[in-house]
């Protein structure tokens, strides 16, 4: 989705693009996806920023790519089970409303208003209206499709190598099928950012955070909005290995309910664990008791690429002139996406910055000792 | 004279038991699948689809494409190619997801 979003805003800006995939599109991070628009789990700073220019982006993109990518600007409702969780709540609104997020106290007995399957065990919760979902595969694929004929797609090319020139600089790129030059490379290669870094010579430490999926049997709207509990904002920002689950739970438009969000730290393992599955499970039937009699048709696992500081990998590489990054966005990927293309067709027609990408400076990591 | 599976291998079934259709009795054998007694009954839809209405029934047969869902005894999206007959199983035909009991 990152790549597709680069491709995009790079052609619209005048420049003609190759995109290379080893894979299908989004064979890779994009299609473990949910979907996720999301600013109400973003605390104020540099990441919640770029979420809230993708959110605007992504409302003119909606325009732009057809019904099918499924594109619902439904909002989220976070709640709490007690009145600690809703103070912690009402903190961190607050400080989300002072940096532009919209963000409305939803009392226990109003819950029903907008969730009527929601459990009555509730202390309250908060509706952000800025939250959407899209269907991930699809809103890359069409988004490089609309992006027109300056993007050429090649798909099962896997890059190989980086050809560079006397003084070091970005020739273009190696594959199994010969050479592609450009004087730019943009590394959007998702949770294998740091194995295409490291074809360049230089370190990014993306690791693999794995995460499944509960896909249940098509249901009528029994889930508006996404709808996750409070404890999903500290396991997003933690830096533990160890699992973590925190029910997150959605309706699509084709009707199955998504049921997430578990998050550790296993490398690659695409293993099943059904402690995760129960886990999951167990935390969607507490928000919503009317899931326990519907059945779950499938589950499917995917890996955020998570960089140490939880900040995704923005913006040109000092060490490798004309080498870029757009990875490491973790679980936000596809949210952030739009703002992160912009930025990166930004850089590379020499345009003003759109907002400060310090935070997200490639280089940012000390070496591995 | 169409030769039925049955036929080709020999097979000396139990006698039929019986099961219903939105009411209607299907003849059933022990060991055929929902889907393979209403096939055998000459009835090929059991399912309409969510959003066009259309009629839908077995395709794949072997439990991956979940076209063949059922209202199975009270159950919807049950599978009917994988569930086995029994005797007096109430199939209904299932409308859209099945599910209109959690409509709001």
């Amino acid at each position: 989705m990152v790549g597709a979003a680069c491709a995009y805003y790079a052609a619209r800006s005048g420049l003609t693009v190759t995109v290379l995939d080893r894979g299908p599109v989004a064979g890779g991070t994009t299609g473990a996806g949910e979907g996720n628009l999301l600013v109400s789990d973003k605390e104020p700073g540099p990441e919640l920023e770029l979420a809230l220019l993708s959110s605007q982006l992504w409302r003119e993109l909606a325009e732009l790519l057809p019904p099918v990518t499924e594109y619902e600007p439904k909002g989220g409702l976070v709640v709490a089970s007690g009145e600690a969780g809703m103070a912690a709540l009402r903190d961190f609104a607050a400080g989300q409303e002072n940096a532009g997020v919209t963000a409305h106290e939803i009392p226990a007995d109003r819950l029903h208003d907008l969730e009527p399957h929601l459990t009555p065990a509730l202390a309250g919760g908060f509706h952000y209206p800025q939250d959407a979902q899209v269907q991930p595969a699809l809103a890359a694929a069409h988004l490089l499709k609309a992006a027109g004929e300056r993007v050429r797609l090649r798909l099962g090319e896997e890059v190989t190598g980086l050809l560079t020139g006397a003084s070091g600089e970005v020739r273009g790129v190696r594959t199994a099928s010969g050479e592609v030059h450009g004087p730019y490379v943009v590394n959007a290669a998702g949770t294998w950012g740091g194995e295409l870094a490291r074809l360049a010579g230089v370190e990014l430490p993306v690791l693999p955070r794995r995460g499944f999926v509960l896909v249940t049997e098509p249901l009528p709207r029994v889930v508006r909005h996404k709808v996750y509990a409070a404890d999903y904002v500290a396991d997003v920002a933690s830096g533990s290995a160890a699992l973590q689950t925190s029910a997150v739970v959605e309706g699509t438009p084709a009707g199955p309910v998504l049921i997430g969000a578990s998050r550790e730290r296993v490398g690659y393992d695409r293993s099943l664990s059904v402690e995760v599955l129960r886990r999951l499970a167990a935390g969607a039937t507490a928000l919503f008791p009317a899931l326990a009699g519907v059945r779950v048709m499938r589950t499917y696992a995917g890996f955020r690429p998570y960089l140490p500081d939880h900040l995704p990998a923005i913006g040109p590489d000092p060490r490798v002139p004309g080498l870029l990054h757009a990875c490491g966005h973790e679980g936000a990927g596809i949210g952030l996406a739009p703002a992160t293309g912009l930025v990166i067709a930004r850089y590379l027609t020499g345009g003003e910055p759109l907002l400060d990408t310090a935070p997200f400076r490639p280089d940012r990591f000390p070496a591995a000792v | 004279m169409a030769r039925t599976p049955a036929e080709l291998v020999g097979a000396q079934p139990e006698p039929p038991f019986e099961i219903t259709l939105d009411g209607r009795p299907v003849a059933a054998l022990t060991g055929q699948s929902v889907a393979a007694a209403l096939w055998a009954a000459g009835i090929l839809a059991w399912r309409t689809t969510r959003v066009g209405g259309r009629p839908r029934g077995a395709f794949c047969g072997i439990g991956q494409c979940y076209d063949c869902l059922a209202t199975v005894n009270g159950e919807p999206n049950r599978r009917a190619c994988l569930v086995p007959a029994r005797p007096g199983d109430a199939i209904t035909t299932q409308e859209g997801h099945g599910r209109a009991d959690l409509s709001v």
